[in-house]
């Protein structure tokens, strides 16, 4: 166990050293000049200069690399180049923010799924399929804006449900009063999509043959579903929630836009569009990280739901 | 006498599409949109989408002209003018400018009431915008799939094909681009590139490829080994000719089934880059676009910009993906009823 969570992290180092050379290849390579964009629009000749020593920028290559391999070390990433606020500080608060939104959206997303999978499982025949292949279908075809756009105006403007968009200090008004609609309406697109998604893996389940024996030798319908079945189909469904996860620490962009919530995901969009290298820069590496780390815990919970597994 | 020859894959792919209803006729959807795409790239449709003909916000025939408002312009005054001539130091050149005025003509054009669909803010028509929208949304679409097909089946070939370094080295890349989420790859290219048609185009292709890859390299590793390929080796093809000419073509159907999938991926990430405001830029329109300036004129009541753009999204969408769906069924039996 031990010399496997070993190899696993030691594998991640080339992994992370190519993400790292992605970025400063990306940056360095096809970027604006850092110096002109930090000196602003009536800078001399003089003060670019400055900068460009400042931030070692006329050092050679291997040695701004060196930088950007210290600064991820050290989670020193200096400062935001627009608002000069750290990149570290920037983190630490616009974090709970976009926890405090996504993990109700993520829970309540699986605690709806599952079981209603199971239950169209359950059920299945022509009809159900087809009802939820098409609402399935349409669903997908229109764009996630729509429904946001929608969404607000109807129980937001219209109804008054909801507040519009806002966000306040308190951690309970944000859930209770900020919180509910986001939620809501990713919950509702998202439903139909991951309950067919659930619903394929319970019924790859079903055709094996352990379910006939179960059947065979008296089992109740619901025993077998509820012991058996799903404890099978643990594996791809923890596969599919491992890979939603590290959206939740990035946020949907969408959302945050929309709703004016401060939190990552706004932050990085803003970002791109004022060119601040250096926060874009830590949250791809950083997410690169947490998405391998994640990756690695899911491949550890697959030994706790199914002992049959072995890892190696 | 030979033996009676059997149909060619697309041939027999054929045959099973065309008892496929839906799959026809999402075909013949998909067909028309392209009509009107070949119809508006070339002119004859949606060439004048950006003159405001009509009314700004102008509603939809059906509903007719907007009664006149009461709010609207400003209050006049009622109180006599007071003569500035003495004290504004412009007066002398008034008769001068009048004069030169004169020379030129303006004319001002009659904006229709309604329009067929209605008018945006500027009075810009929406039925014309919507046409012309499609054409841009699709074609980042197709082109965003070709590149990222492009990139997927070569890498993947080489992956496959050559297996040792050249597999290893392959496998880092691809480990490396889904490291990170492809939301956040997308916005680190949007922040260096900049913006417009051709960024949006090279960004998915760029970061969409890592599926198909995946795909094209097993369908290499099983291949490479097969008879008809040692059989090819035996008799003096190179690598290349084995790569492209006896493997590439037996696999290409699930190349292009993979693609037709990934042309539906790209038209929404293009709709919600153009939204962000890091896709299509402002002199063009594209479905996002009109997806983003629905929401402020949603609040104002006038919902049918917001209604056009997403009829004309889900319809081809739709159809796009129920085609895909019947071809993958037709050009590979075995895979029917998966998702």
């Amino acid at each position: 166990m031990l010399a496997y969570l070993i190899r696993r992290l030691w594998q991640m180092v080339p992994t992370l050293l190519g993400v790292v050379l992605l970025v400063f290849a990306l940056f360095k390579g096809f970027g604006a000049d850092p110096a002109v964009l930090l000196a602003g629009q009536n800078a001399t000749q003089a003060q670019i200069a400055a900068i460009r020593q400042e931030l070692g920028l006329d050092q050679p290559w291997w040695f701004q690399l060196g930088i950007f391999l210290k600064q991820i070390i050290t989670f020193d990433w200096g400062k935001s180049w627009a608002t000069g606020e750290t990149v570290a500080h920037l983190f630490a608060t616009r974090l709970p923010a976009t926890l405090t939104v996504m993990t109700p959206m993520f829970v309540l997303d699986a605690l709806l799924a599952i079981p209603l999978a199971l239950a169209v499982a359950r059920v299945r025949g022509s009809l159900t399929d087809r009802v939820l292949m098409v609402v399935t279908t349409v669903a997908l075809s229109i764009s996630f804006l729509v429904y946001v756009i929608v969404g607000q105006y109807l129980f937001g403007y219209q109804l008054g449900w909801f507040p519009v968009q806002g966000w306040s200090d308190s951690v309970w008004t944000n859930l209770t009063t900020y919180v509910p609609l986001p939620v809501l309406l990713v919950v509702l697109v998202g439903l139909s999509p991951q309950t067919r998604l659930y619903r394929s893996f319970f019924l790859d389940e079903l055709g094996q043959d352990y379910v006939r024996t179960a059947r065979a030798k008296g089992l109740s319908e619901g025993a077998v579903f509820y012991r058996h079945v799903l404890r099978n189909a643990m594996i791809p469904i923890l596969t599919n929630i491992g890979m939603a996860l590290p959206g939740i620490f990035i946020g949907s962009f969408l959302i945050e836009v929309f709703f004016s919530i401060p939190g990552l995901g706004r932050e990085v969009l803003l970002a791109v569009n004022r060119s601040d290298y250096p926060v874009i820069q830590a949250t791809t590496v950083y997410l690169a990280v947490l998405t391998m780390l994640i990756n690695l815990g899911t491949d550890l919970l697959y030994k706790v739901v199914d002992p049959r597994v072995v890892l190696k | 006498m030979s033996p009676p020859r059997s149909d060619s894959v697309w041939r027999a792919a054929w045959r099973r599409f065309r008892r496929d209803r839906v799959g026809l006729v999402s075909l013949g959807v998909v067909l028309a949109f392209l009509l009107l795409i070949v119809a508006s790239a070339s002119g004859l449709v949606a060439r004048q989408w950006q003159q405001e003909v009509g009314v700004p916000s102008a509603p939809p025939h059906v509903l007719g002209p907007r009664p006149p408002d009461a709010a609207e312009g400003a209050i006049q005054p009622s109180g006599p003018n007071v003569d500035l001539t003495d004290i504004d130091p412009l007066a002398p050149r008034y008769a001068e400018w009048a004069e030169r005025a004169k020379h030129y003509r303006s004319a001002d054009p009659v904006r229709a009431d309604t329009l067929p669909l209605g008018g945006d803010r500027m009075g810009r028509d929406v039925l014309a915008k919507a046409v012309k929208g499609t054409e841009i949304s699709v074609f980042v679409g197709v082109l965003a799939a070709v590149l990222a097909t492009g990139i997927g089946t070569l890498l993947g070939a080489l992956a496959g094909f050559f297996g040792r370094w050249v597999d290893d080295v392959l496998e880092w890349v691809y480990n490396v681009f889904t490291a990170v989420p492809d939301i956040l790859l997308i916005f680190a290219f949007a922040a260096v590139f900049g913006r417009g048609l051709t960024t949006v185009v090279v960004i998915l292709g760029l970061v969409g490829w890592t599926g198909l890859y995946r795909q094209v390299r097993a369908e290499f590793m099983k291949h490479r080994s097969r008879d008809y390929v040692r059989a090819a080796e035996a008799i003096g093809a190179s690598p290349s000719a084995r790569m492209f000419q006896h493997i590439l073509p037996n696999i290409s159907h699930v190349i292009l089934v993979r693609m037709s999938l990934m042309v539906v991926g790209f038209i929404k990430s293009e709709v919600i880059l153009s939204y962000l405001g890091l896709g299509v830029p402002i002199d063009q329109v594209s479905w996002g676009t009109m997806l983003a300036e629905a929401q402020s004129e949603l609040i104002l009541g006038h919902w049918w910009q917001l209604a056009t753009a997403t009829v004309f999204m889900a319809v081809f969408v739709t159809a796009f993906s129920l085609m895909a769906d019947a071809w993958r069924d037709a050009l590979d039996p075995k895979l029917k009823g998966q998702a």
